[in-house]
């Protein structure tokens, strides 16, 4: 799909900001998250400072790309795939902010824990998970920005590992606050962060979702990925993305 | 993530991309438009065509095109100037008829029955499928004769009070009465543009069609009595079965229930109307709605 050749250059341009401006945020929020992980993983008070006060500017973008969407939408009555590309950005970046509160979260657990003159090795077991979310994350992005369905319905495939992962981490959580009640405190707390990278993976397959409804045309929200692979994607996931393979349903 | 360069706005650069954009759009409508996406059909059609053909002199205007209206349906009619949307429409009530050059071929039923059957009345068929045209054109009458005037011709009102009733209740339906129900004998002229439109709505279902074709009803019209007409539209579209053409997609996406996009004098895309704002099949479509080069 192309977002130029309107008759009128200033709505082309107009879109195309949008779109820069949602990747410029899921650039930021990539940051903020990886940036979030890392001050958690090496106790980095100083970088998981950063990471909480730049959670406003996350906001902000939030806001000002939300005012562009409302200013397209009223001076352009956009139709077709220029509607669902506004539609589906005004969602994106809902997500997106939530993943920057997330990472925020993260990184005020990281400054408390940094306080204490202690540190026990129990959030190092979150490593894993925090590179499950994080390569989610960066490939929605990615799959958003080259506006590519096939990408995107390969990453909703991964919710499960996350998931998993997500458990096993809470099993093992339990086992070590029933060896040592002690522990259970950081335990929980170690639990949060693991919710917060979950939760960070949910909203990056959210963002998949919107891909798929930005490119095909299809809303696959609340669908079985069997159901979403079967209906909108009958061909092998690496088949050529496209607009014009919009199908019949 | 990456974020892939700004396409080139430079003003030379964008000629060039205007001209391969209409390229590869004429390539598209080439090898493409052989059929008609999406569906032209519908069960029990108050009118259907099928393989439709018109000509002006020896310049094809419409090329082969089939499709339904639906009962009680509002159907818009969509596709640049010259696309052959008002010509069609105009095949509907044999008002091509009148131009010399004009050639129609196809099958048009109205309810089954043969609208070009060689024993067929234009003048009866066109009581039964009115038209509004795009410039209001009330007759130099009272707004009463404006009325009146079809019920007369037609012999359908046996007495003076029931002739009165029947301009009311029409006057009544088009949303004007209470405008003008002291004015009744003022001439029709003397209206507003868009109690004129209203007027000759009016003076459409005075003699109770079966169908109403509106040929860019208001596009000669201000915005407040747009949305008058466009909400009389869906009201009457209880009663009624319209074929409305319009420029205004945004009009066509409001009032209709199926739109039909044409283009070149090819049909390229009937569905839903929710479903051709939304998600359209074709790339035509796609372009022409979101205000593509097409």
């Amino acid at each position: 799909m192309n977002l130029g050749q309107h008759i009128s250059q200033r709505y082309n341009q107009e879109l195309e900001d949008i779109r820069n401006q949602v990747l410029k945020m899921g650039g930021l929020v990539e940051q903020q998250t990886t940036h979030a992980l890392q001050s958690l993983l090496k106790h980095d008070a100083i970088l998981a400072e950063t990471v909480a006060s730049r959670d406003d500017e996350v906001n902000a973008m939030e806001v000002a790309i939300d005012e562009e969407c409302t200013r397209v939408i009223a001076k352009r009555q956009p139709a077709a795939s220029d509607l669902r590309l506004v539609i589906a950005v005004i969602k994106v970046i809902t997500d997106l902010e939530r993943i920057g509160d997330e990472a925020q979260k993260i990184a005020k657990y990281t400054q408390r824990l940094s306080m204490r003159n202690t540190v026990d090795d129990l959030h190092s077991e979150l490593s894993h998970l925090g590179v499950l979310a994080l390569d989610t994350l960066r490939d929605a992005l990615d799959a958003f920005a080259r506006l590519d369905a096939n990408k995107a319905v390969e990453i909703l495939g991964r919710d499960e590992a996350i998931d998993k992962e997500f458990n096993n981490l809470s099993r093992l959580l339990i086992t070590h606050m029933m060896e040592d009640p002690r522990q259970i405190k950081s335990a929980l707390r170690v639990n949060w962060c693991a919710r917060s990278l979950e939760r960070i993976g949910d909203h990056a397959q959210n963002i998949c979702e919107y891909v798929i409804y930005l490119v095909k045309g299809k809303d696959v929200r609340h669908k079985s990925l069997e159901h979403i692979r079967q209906k909108y994607f009958p061909d092998s996931p690496s088949a050529a993305a496209g607009m014009n393979t919009l199908s019949e349903s | 993530m990456t974020t892939e360069a700004l396409p080139n706005t430079d003003p030379s650069a964008e000629s060039a991309a205007l001209q391969q954009a209409r390229e590869n759009n004429r390539a598209a409508l080439d090898v493409t438009v052989d059929k008609t996406v999406g569906q032209p059909f519908v069960e029990n059609p108050k009118i259907s065509t099928r393989h439709v053909h018109v000509f002006y002199g020896d310049k094809p205007a419409i090329k082969d095109i089939s499709l339904d209206i639906g009962r009680n349906q509002v159907l818009a009619m969509i596709g640049p100037s010259g696309c052959g949307k008002s010509t069609f429409l105009r095949c509907l009530n044999r008002m091509n008829d009148t131009i010399p050059t004009c050639r129609v071929e196809g099958d048009f039923r109205l309810d089954g029955e043969d609208i070009y059957a060689p024993g067929q009345d234009p003048v009866l068929l066109r009581s039964r499928v009115g038209m509004v045209f795009q410039k209001p054109n009330p007759f130099p009458k009272s707004i009463y004769d404006n009325v009146a005037y079809g019920v007369r011709l037609h012999g359908l009102a046996k007495n003076r009070a029931e002739l009165d009733e029947i301009v009311e209740k029409s006057l009544r339906r088009a949303g004007l009465f209470d405008e003008v129900k002291d004015d009744l004998h003022k001439p029709g002229t003397g209206l507003s543009g868009g109690q004129q439109q209203r007027l000759c709505i009016a003076r459409t279902i005075a003699i109770d069609p079966e169908v109403i074709l509106m040929d860019e009803p208001t596009s000669a019209l201000d915005p407040i009595a747009t949305a008058l007409i466009e909400e009389l539209m869906i009201e009457l579209s209880e009663n009624y079965t319209i074929a409305i053409v319009t420029h205004s997609m945004q009009q066509a996406a409001r009032v209709s229930n199926r739109t039909a996009y044409f283009h070149m004098g090819k049909l390229v895309e009937v569905n839903d109307t929710d479903r051709i704002f939304t998600t359209p099949q074709h790339p035509l479509t796609e372009n022409y709605i979101t205000g593509r080069f097409g």
